[in-house]
């Protein structure tokens, strides 16, 4: 391993450690968060006619809530821990260690792709006694995950960055990614709305994040996954490209 | 890692900063800065606060842009060559600054592989615990330590990739004096193995006991930079502390050479070449006063700090000057 490649795995596994030590929260919490949702809906929604063929309403909602809580969760690790480094100063040991702005952005946003791996796994693990996923396109599953989590992490480090104080972040948080990620197609299937909000949910990127997860599972959509994968990688190249813009030049990091 | 700038000669200095200016709006907080600092030197950058030394070293870390120079550590050029200058530098920082989430040696080992440093390292960090008396601590949250334990920590980072020039600012700022020792005896140790140290510091006396030059900066311009013995030397006056018996008044032709007074002892600045001691005995002899107690003090480094800058280097702290 080169000095810059140790220096890369160095960082990216103390960002693992870091969420590691307070798995409680970062991984726990959010998981049976995802099962109060899954148990409220699913029995309130008992009953109801299949959104797809063949998929019932708790299967068709396990997904989405997988997905929902991959993006917050994703944007969640990345901007926290900016944010506290930031606040807490110690993010100048990373400043003036020899890591180039690449190395950086892998690090941080490989470790909130491996948090996020977790959550989703410990989702499916729980939410086995309840359904049965199948998975017919395990690559689209794969590319969806992968894309979605990293594009949130890569969101959540654009936060971090420009917050100067944790009500910045928390309102990044609760005005754009709780509301975009709760209007995404979580709870039901886009189809069932009214034209406007239709329309409307096709501008959320966080749709087809979910819309082409639930494909990888079903082999149904609302719209076809070549969009959604499109989406979800326009997505991540916008905001990669912000980003390293802002790691390259030091804004806001650099006085 | 990349060979040298091209700018640079076959043994480059330990530090280059070149025109170094720095710009926050209106305000100018360096003023093209440029001095070099040799390698194996044991260094002082001192000067009032808000002089500029934080700033410029922060810019030799890499923590802040500069609006204009360039800084190179052994050749490499801070800004193009970060990779290679940052491997080569170990930066203490003024700020008790650590990361909750971890136990004082997985930290200081994280911060080596952060250098590309792995395990053959480790033995060199237990060595560092030891020295800094902080090895019954390794196991410890960094939450969990006292200010002087997180210093020490600060001091063990900075030098955890054994870097062959180490810049300190102020690293015994509000430390007990045990701790100051101890920190000095290491650095000294370091120094004497070849390492180039860089200090800023409030205590003048540690300047002028450690360091073989100093860089004086105020108001964002090198003041002066000399070797401490020249430095010293270049004050010419020296200092006369007499206490006169019963309630005898000094001569008014002495009374302008006063500077202090504090009970009842007078200390007058006598200029070397104008001023004779001889002068003022003869002068107290004639007017009939008899002297209690006298003494002399050569100037230090306090001194030429107040001459050349108007401020004493810590306002109402434990200076040199202060404890004279």
């Amino acid at each position: 391993m080169t000095p810059d490649q140790l220096g890369f795995y160095t960082l990216l596994k103390k960002e693992v450690m870091r969420f590691w030590s307070v798995l409680g929260q970062t991984v726990t919490a959010p998981v049976i968060t995802a099962l109060l949702y899954l148990l409220v809906f699913a029995q309130a929604m008992k009953g109801r006619a299949p959104v797809y063929p063949g998929v019932g309403y708790t299967e068709f909602l396990v997904p989405g809530l997988i997905m929902m809580t991959v993006i917050q969760n994703a944007f969640a690790n990345t901007s926290s821990s900016l944010m506290q480094s930031k606040m807490m100063g110690n993010i100048v040991f990373l400043q003036m260690a020899p890591i180039g702005p690449f190395e950086w952005f892998g690090a941080y946003v490989a470790a909130a792709i491996v948090r996020c791996a977790l959550v989703a796994l410990a989702m499916l693990l729980v939410t086995m006694p309840f359904v049965q996923l199948p998975v017919h396109a395990p690559l689209a599953l794969l590319a969806m995950f992968l894309l979605s989590a990293g594009s949130l992490a890569v969101l959540g480090l654009i936060a971090g960055i420009v917050a100067e104080k944790f009500d910045h972040v928390a309102a990044f948080t609760n005005f754009f990614i709780t509301p975009l990620s709760f209007l995404s197609g979580v709870f039901y299937s886009v189809h069932a709305l009214p034209p406007l909000w239709f329309k409307a949910s096709h501008l959320n990127p966080f749709f087809y994040m979910i819309d082409g997860f639930r494909y990888g599972f079903f082999g149904h959509a609302d719209v076809p996954i070549v969009y959604s994968v499109l989406w979800a990688f326009g997505f991540f190249a916008a905001a990669s490209a912000v980003c390293l813009w802002m790691l390259v030049t030091g804004y806001k990091l650099k006085r | 890692m990349s060979s040298p700038s091209a700018s640079t000669t076959a043994a480059p200095s330990a530090l280059s900063i070149r025109g170094i200016r720095k710009r926050y709006g209106a305000l100018e907080a360096l003023r093209g800065v440029s001095f070099d600092i040799q390698r194996g030197e044991f260094f002082a950058l001192l000067g009032p606060n808000g002089a500029g030394k934080s700033t410029l070293i922060s810019i030799i870390a890499g923590l802040v842009q500069a609006s204009e120079g360039s800084v190179a550590v052994l050749g490499h050029d801070t800004v193009r060559d970060y990779r290679a200058a940052r491997r080569l530098l170990g930066v203490v920082p003024q700020e008790l600054v650590f990361d909750p989430f971890f136990k004082v040696r997985d930290m200081l080992r994280i911060q080596a592989g952060y250098y590309g440093c792995g395990k053959e390292v480790w033995p060199w960090i237990d060595e560092m615990l030891e020295r800094l008396d902080l090895t019954a601590k390794a196991g410890s949250s960094m939450r969990a330590l006292s200010g002087g334990m997180k210093r020490r920590v600060l001091i063990a980072q900075a030098l955890v990739h054994k870097p062959p020039v180490v810049i300190l600012d102020e690293p015994t700022a509000g430390v007990d004096v045990e701790l100051r020792r101890m920190t000095w005896a290491f650095m000294s140790d370091l120094h004497r193995q070849g390492t180039t140290v860089v200090l800023t510091t409030h205590y003048l006396e540690e300047a002028q006991e450690l360091c073989s030059r100093i860089a004086i900066l105020d108001r964002g311009s090198v003041a002066v930079i000399e070797p401490t013995r020249q430095l010293l030397a270049r004050h010419p006056y020296r200092f006369l502390r007499i206490k006169l018996a019963g309630a005898a008044q000094l001569p008014e032709a002495l009374r302008p050479l006063i500077t202090g007074e504090s009970d009842g002892t007078l200390e007058l600045k006598l200029e070397t070449s104008r001023n004779p001691i001889g002068g003022v005995f003869d002068a107290l002899r004639t007017a009939g006063i008899a002297i209690e107690d006298v003494h002399t003090r050569e100037p230090d480094l306090e001194d030429i700090f107040i001459e050349l800058t108007g401020h004493p280097a810590k306002a109402g702290g434990a200076t040199a000057g202060a404890a004279k």
